[in-house]
């Protein structure tokens, strides 16, 4: 028994530690790939060209364009009567996608326009509530448009594009998402 | 002489490796404490919304940040709406026009983000906008953050 311990003491006890070093290079390159720093999210606008002095902008029939009005106090106005943030959403689903059926909405998706108008009070949340409820309604039309195409959803339609620069998004050719923001009225 | 080498052969040469993580580490930990992430300090308070139809924007380089809100004052005080770009206050809305107009002229495909605090008013907000419109960076992002369903 003595004459085994002493040969297992002769046998080296260290642990190798000179890959210490490379798995903290690793773990450190890692993270450093990994880590993300706050990446910005939010809802995408392109404002409209500025205006040339003389021309005047296109003529749009009322019937094709759905006014929503959020006053000071954040309460809104759809089409001139009292509304609410919820019944938005499916209002301009019906109002886009309504083809001519309705007097009241629009003709075509195309043509269809969302103006917001707000008061210069109404406070910033408010305006952010309500553009979201239209986008939503868009997103949502554009989920069905995308089904029906056969993809599970818009998202995943949109990664197909995504290979060319040049493709067209043919989802956003049939439902434009037209949203113009109203100035106030002078007071 | 040679003698002499032949007695240095036998010490050992391995260079120690065992602390090598530890030196790793301290490397770590040092760029850790001293990356700045932020190098703009935000003179307004900028609360943002919560909102669902969120888009992510990748191209961070692209991005050029505006801020609107309430100034920050000593003792958690909030003062008068102002607008921020960068690293200072503007003090009138007309001069977003040039400094934004020399940005897109650097950055042709710019975006303009807008961190605008809640409860700010439109108001200021449209009037930034209108300025953007003059400056022609028409592409915007209301910056918003995912919205929490309790």
């Amino acid at each position: 028994m003595a004459a085994e311990f002493k040969k297992r003491k002769r046998t080296d006890p260290e642990i190798p530690t000179a890959s210490m070093a490379d798995i903290a290079f690793l773990l450190l390159i890692f993270f450093l790939v990994t880590t993300t720093i706050d990446v910005d999210t939010g809802i995408g606008m392109v404002l409209p060209p500025k205006l040339e002095e003389d021309v005047e902008p296109p003529p749009i029939k009322e019937r094709n364009v759905l006014k929503i009005l959020v006053n000071e106090q954040g309460f809104v106005l759809l089409e001139d009567l009292p509304s609410s943030v919820s019944l938005i959403r499916e209002e301009v689903k019906k109002h886009v996608l309504n083809n001519g059926v309705d007097l009241m909405y629009s003709e075509s998706p195309n043509r269809a326009l969302i103006s917001i108008k707000t008061a210069r009070q109404t406070p910033y949340n408010a305006y952010i509530d309500v553009l979201d409820e239209v986008w939503m309604a868009y997103f949502e039309m554009w989920d069905l448009e995308a089904r029906q195409l056969g993809y599970a959803d818009y998202a995943t339609y949109l990664t197909t594009l995504n290979d060319d620069e040049d493709a067209v998004n043919q989802i956003r050719e049939k439902i434009k998402a037209q949203i113009s923001i109203a100035e106030p009225d002078a007071q | 002489m040679a003698g002499h080498f032949k007695k240095k052969t036998k010490t050992k040469q391995e260079i120690p490796t065992a602390s090598m993580p530890d030196i790793i580490f301290i490397l770590l930990c040092f760029f850790m404490v001293t990356t700045v992430l932020r190098e703009t300090t935000i003179q307004v308070r900028t609360t943002l919304p919560q909102a669902e139809a969120l888009t992510k924007i990748d191209q961070k380089r692209l991005l050029s940040y505006l801020y609107i809100g309430p100034r920050k004052l000593e003792g958690n005080k909030i003062g008068d709406t102002a607008v921020q770009i960068d690293d200072a206050l503007v003090g009138e809305v007309t001069n977003v026009r040039t400094i934004m107009y020399r940005k897109l002229v650097e950055q042709p495909k710019l975006i303009v983000s807008l961190r605008v605090d809640q409860i700010s008013e439109m108001g200021i907000v449209l009037d930034v906008q209108q300025e953007l419109r003059e400056a022609g960076t028409l592409r915007i992002n209301y910056s918003t953050k995912r919205l929490v369903v309790l």
